[in-house]
């Protein structure tokens, strides 16, 4: 690690001055800056960080039903008090990572860093969040911009997710045996006006929506109205742990599972 | 009713309390005052030319003290191999030098091009930045055939090519093995990897050298095995300092899996900058340091060919394997592919004619070396497998097949130069079949089919090789060191005991199970008994842990000193009893004399040798301490069976274990608690080969699996509830307490269970798959399924 400076504010006001400066970044859970700055990948002037803001913390549902989590929210407070109000989405932060992870790592930091095997992008844009900042709310469609990128400007601080609740959710992951990521993950949530497929972990343009299949399952929302559905392997990860062949089949098969077990 | 001491009994391994309360003393934990910290520059690329290692910027840095280069180590030795194989010309293998740090080339990631010793970690680390390197990129080889193609581009530019040697064993069965090819009714083939892994012991390897200048003494805190070879390697072979001048210490150590049996450069390092800046000089390794300078494992590329009779019989048994030795020569690598596994060829079956050809390697990777079974497994592996692919192609059940081959009398002398002194291979495959209740297996198969899984069963046998032995035989087949144990007995005035021991504990238990023995023979309790080890200064010479050596070897050692001690305490009871020494017995801590109701207690005996007023000193001298040196000879021969029972998802190729059973054969189990433990360990290390772990490099030579986030490890979610047993003993027969080694088997008879269970599986389902290699992820699974 290379020597910075600490700041930990406790409104977002403050957070917010603190990360005009130069070379300031914000610090969520830490789950993947702190292993950054240990191999000296990155080197921040100033780290702010956001544990501090009890502005930023905790699961409530708002008036018009929409389940609200603070930028700052552990995963392990997420599966714990989400689980009444949005079950598919408690279920998917519950398995992320180990207990350790899941008690430091944020919401926040999850949707800022946009690994292209997170969990929670897929929940994200298979709900179509809108992920509120300090100056702005930005739809999810529009804020996943391929991986580790998003619509975030230089010291916006994710404050809120809002996650309109749907008729019935599932998210099912097949982790990568090394890194327990997602090798594949699929999230789909039907909505009274739709369905949502959001597939994380597969492609080389990080977390996307399947549309053909979401399509198929707005009009029939079971596993066999996509039994003959595939995706490209053309776009797809191919890596050690798997082939692009292999990870377009699995977004096939978990979609199915995921219909599955929701329907 | 178990016993509750002594031989036999499954005494709570003491040294637990200290290592899960944190009390533990690694290497680490080890701080001396004036203490400066290393931090190793290593080569980013694979091959390299080196032109220029700039410094200067760096010497300058805050709290740093010296940079070092390789020039610093021109005078220097380079890193001794210490086994020299003869090819199959009678030649001696090509031995390329192995500088500490790197000169004129870099040739692997991670290899140590410069050295910069600060006040703080950190700031040897800053400064490590600021060294400017020039090294022109090579071309490197990674794949060991394309290594030894013509022209491929060297590894080392003063060797003829990239063969370190070319290996047949036994070069004189090649004609018999050749003829029963033609002759044979049937031939099965197969081509497999057994894949390279990273050891991952649990804690990262730590080295600190001291000098002390008023005795111009060094010291060396490591991370070892085996302390005494390293004394032995670093002060004659490297840095010239006489043994009496050296001392290594390697204390708790946390895992060693092989990976710490080898003498390192950084060790060799620390030693020579803490003599040269008169201060104490520190390195630990990172976990990302760790994947690429600690020596891998396995990385042998096989054909294996069976032949049978028509009766199915095998006849004989030919294999060509590629063994990668990595850059360089690390201490143990060329007797790996050869001597620990040319020899174990045989197996469990009387195959008359057998030839084993090995062609190591040199490529632009880590070096490669043991690692836990080293040698064994892979030819455990191949045997297994090819053995299993025979009987499903000739529609015989497996375990039939093997039975119908297996030696049945003993000792048994192996074509390939061994003699087994003792065993029973149908007994612990009845044993396999009871436990494993392979009779129920054909309904767990339907339940699984119920739920859309694929279940499949493999079972197979294992034989190894432990406590390599004797020292004249290895020497002959060109081990650069003997393969003895030591053990000196210390009794106190008082009556409690330490024993000192050559052998090294880094996780097996000797600290509860060596007193087990010693309790047993004397009749005191177990706690009167303390173990010394790790410390050259306090043990005698000794070779340390590996091969699963330490009871048979090793215990052997302490059994003969503590014979010695009793033969003196009788002496020393007959004279306070006034008695013939010949009448004298010792039971529970008790000397009495045959046929009287006189008896002396132990501890009087101990106080009477420190205290001689009443002692025979004309016959004896006081004092009570004996020194023994073992040399066993032979080696010694576990075997069992295993079975492993599989689900396989037919969507997606995932496997998991359901079940898994080993029947083995330890000969006599002093704690069979521990026996347990270690043969659990080593089941998840076989089964972490099998379906997870591989290091992977790319064809520059950047080891892809350089992580946790790639390089998977087995979880505890990953094994199941093992079933294991150990009452099948045929005890050893030339060693005093009949034992074999246990710690290895596990690693060694896993992998191909779970490799015949998943075929089997995929088989049972109607696919034509004879073959996945590991580790058998989802992918590959999948894959294979598609074919
Ligand atoms: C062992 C391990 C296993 C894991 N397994 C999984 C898994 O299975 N699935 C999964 O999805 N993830 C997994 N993770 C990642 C984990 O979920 C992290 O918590 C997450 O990626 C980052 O969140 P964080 O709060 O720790 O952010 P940090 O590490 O603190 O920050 C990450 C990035 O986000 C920025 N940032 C942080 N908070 C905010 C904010 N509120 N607004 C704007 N920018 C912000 C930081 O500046 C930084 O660039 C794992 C991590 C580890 C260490």
């Amino acid at each position: 690690m290379y020597n910075f400076e600490f700041e930990r504010p406790t409104t977002i006001a403050d957070a917010v001055a603190a990360l005009g400066g130069d070379e300031a970044q914000a610090l969520g859970g830490g789950q993947t800056l702190i292993p950054t700055l240990k191999q000296r990948l990155a080197m921040p002037g100033k780290l702010v960080s956001l544990s501090g803001i009890p502005e930023m913390k905790g699961v409530c549902v708002n008036d018009d039903g929409a389940v609200s989590i603070g930028g700052g929210t552990p995963h392990a407070v997420v599966a714990r008090d989400a689980a009444q109000h949005y079950p598919g989405l408690a279920a998917l932060a519950g398995q992320i990572g180990d207990p350790a992870v899941r008690n430091r790592g944020t919401i926040g930091g999850s949707l800022a860093n946009n690994d292209p095997s997170a969990c929670y992008p897929a929940a994200a844009l298979g709900s179509g969040a809108t992920i509120v900042t300090n100056t702005r709310e930005i739809a999810a469609d529009d804020y996943f911009q391929g991986m580790f990128t998003t619509a975030l400007e230089e010291g916006e601080i994710i404050t809120e997710v809002r996650f309109p609740v749907p008729e019935a959710a599932n998210y099912q992951k097949f982790v990568q045996p090394a890194s327990r990521f997602a090798l594949v993950g699929v999230f789909v949530a039907k909505y009274a006006d739709g369905v949502r497929v959001a597939v994380t972990g597969a492609s080389e343009e990080g977390v996307f929506r399947w549309s053909a299949a979401e399509e198929a399952l707005s009009g029939n929302f079971t596993a066999d109205a996509i039994k003959d559905l595939t995706v490209e392997a053309g776009g797809m990860i191919g890596d050690l742990h798997g082939s692009k062949e292999y990870r377009a089949h699995l977004v096939g098969v978990m979609t199915r599972r995921a219909v599955a077990a929701a329907a | 009713m178990p016993k509750d001491h002594g031989i036999g009994a499954s005494s709570k391994r003491r040294e637990d309390v200290r290592f899960l309360t944190g009390a533990g003393n690694y290497t680490d934990d080890i701080n001396i005052p004036g203490q400066t910290y290393v931090h190793f520059l290593r080569s980013d690329i694979a091959h390299g030319k080196i032109n220029a290692v700039n410094t200067e910027d760096a010497a300058g840095m805050p709290g740093v003290l010296r940079v070092f280069t390789g020039t610093d180590f021109e005078g220097v030795g380079g890193l001794p191999c210490g086994w020299q194989v003869t090819d199959k010309h009678g030649q001696p293998m090509q031995e390329p030098a192995h500088p500490v740090l790197a000169q004129g080339k870099v040739r692997y990631v991670g290899e140590i091009v410069a050295a910069v010793v600060a006040e703080t970690a950190e700031q040897a680390r800053d400064a490590a930045e600021a060294i400017e390197l020039d090294i022109e990129d090579l071309p490197a080889v990674i794949d060991m055939k394309a290594a030894v193609q013509e022209g491929a581009p060297k590894v080392h530019d003063d060797l003829t090519s990239n063969l370190c040697y070319d290996w047949g064993f036994v070069e004189e069965n090649k004609g018999a093995v050749d003829e029963a090819f033609e002759k044979a009714a049937h031939v099965t083939t197969l081509e497999l990897v057994n894949n390279r892994l990273v050891a991952n012991p649990m804690e990262p390897r730590v080295a600190i050298g001291d000098y002390t200048r008023h005795n111009g003494e060094s010291t060396l805190y490591t991370t070892s095995q085996n302390p005494h070879v390293i004394r032995l390697l670093m002060g004659a072979f490297v840095l010239g300092i006489p043994e009496h001048k050296l001392r290594v210490v390697a204390p708790d150590v946390g895992g060693g899996f092989g990976t710490k049996i080898f003498h390192y450069a950084e060790e060799a390092f620390c030693t020579f900058a803490a003599k040269a800046l008169k201060r104490p000089v520190k390195w630990t390794s990172s976990r990302s340091e760790a994947f690429i300078s600690d020596a891998h494992g396995r990385d042998h590329v096989t054909k294996i060919e069976l032949a049978l009779d028509g009766e199915n019989n095998f006849t004989a048994i030919r294999t060509e394997t590629y063994a990668n030795m990595g850059a360089y020569l690390s201490t143990f690598a060329p007797s790996v592919p050869t001597w620990l596994h040319g020899t174990l060829m045989a197996g469990n079956y009387k195959t008359p004619a057998i030839y084993v050809n090995v062609k190591a390697v040199f490529t632009n990777t880590v070096p490669v070396d043991a690692y836990r079974g080293a040698g064994r497994p892979e030819a455990t592996f191949q045997l297994e497998r090819v053995i299993d692919k025979a009987a499903r192609e000739l529609g015989v059940d497996p375990i039939a097949l093997r039975r119908q081959n297996f030696i049945t009398e003993f000792p048994y002398a192996t074509p390939v130069a061994v003699e087994y002194d003792t065993g029973d291979y149908n007994a612990t495959m009845d044993k396999l079949e009871e436990i494993a209740d392979l009779k129920g297996f054909e309904a767990r198969r339907k339940e699984s089919e119920a739920r859309g899984k694929l279940r499949g069963l493999g079972v197979n046998c294992y034989i190894e090789a432990c406590g390599i032995a004797p020292s004249n035989l290895v020497g002959q087949l060109g081990a650069r060191a003997g393969l003895y144990e030591s053990a000196t007995v210390r009794v106190n005035a008082t009556g409690g005991l330490v024993v000192m021991t050559g052998s090294h504990s880094h996780g097996q238990g000797h600290e509860t199970s060596f007193p087990q023995v010693i309790s047993e023979m004397i009749g005191i309790p177990e706690d009167q008994v303390e173990i010394v080890h790790g410390d050259t200064a306090r043990t005698p010479m000794g070779m340390g842990t590996y091969g699963s050596r330490s009871l048979a070897v090793g215990g052997s050692a302490m059994v003969r000193a503590t014979e010695k001690i009793i033969n003196k305490t009788k002496k020393i009871a007959a004279h306070l009893m006034e008695a013939s020494e010949a009448d004298i017995e010792l039971k529970d801590g008790q000397f009495t004399v045959a046929g009287t109701d006189k008896s002396v207690a132990w501890g009087d005996v101990c106080l009477a040798a420190y205290v001689p007023h009443n002692y025979p000193l004309d016959d004896i001298e006081p004092g009570l301490e004996e020194t023994a040196f073992y040399d066993p000879s032979n080696f010694t021969y576990p075997a069992g069976a295993y079975a492993c029972e599989v689900e396989v998802d037919p969507e997606t190729g995932k496997v998991t274990i359901e079940r898994f059973a080993a029947a083995d054969d330890f000969g006599n189990v002093v704690n069979p608690m521990i026996v347990s433990g270690q043969v659990h360990g080593g089941l998840a290390q076989g089964i972490g080969q099998a379906l997870l772990e591989g290091a992977v490099y790319d064809e520059t030579g950047q080891l892809l699996s350089a992580s946790y986030m790639d390089y998977a490890m087995p979880r505890a979610d990953d094994v199941p509830f093992y079933t294991v047993d150990h009452s099948c003993q045929t005890p050893c027969t030339h060693n005093p307490l009949g034992v074999k080694g246990c710690g290895e088997a596990g690693a060694i008879g896993s992998p191909p269970s779970v490799v015949n269970a998943v075929v089997d599986a995929l088989q049972s389902a109607g696919k034509s798959v004879t073959h996945i290699d590991m580790p058998l992820s989802p992918g590959r699974v999948w894959t294979a399924m598609q074919g």
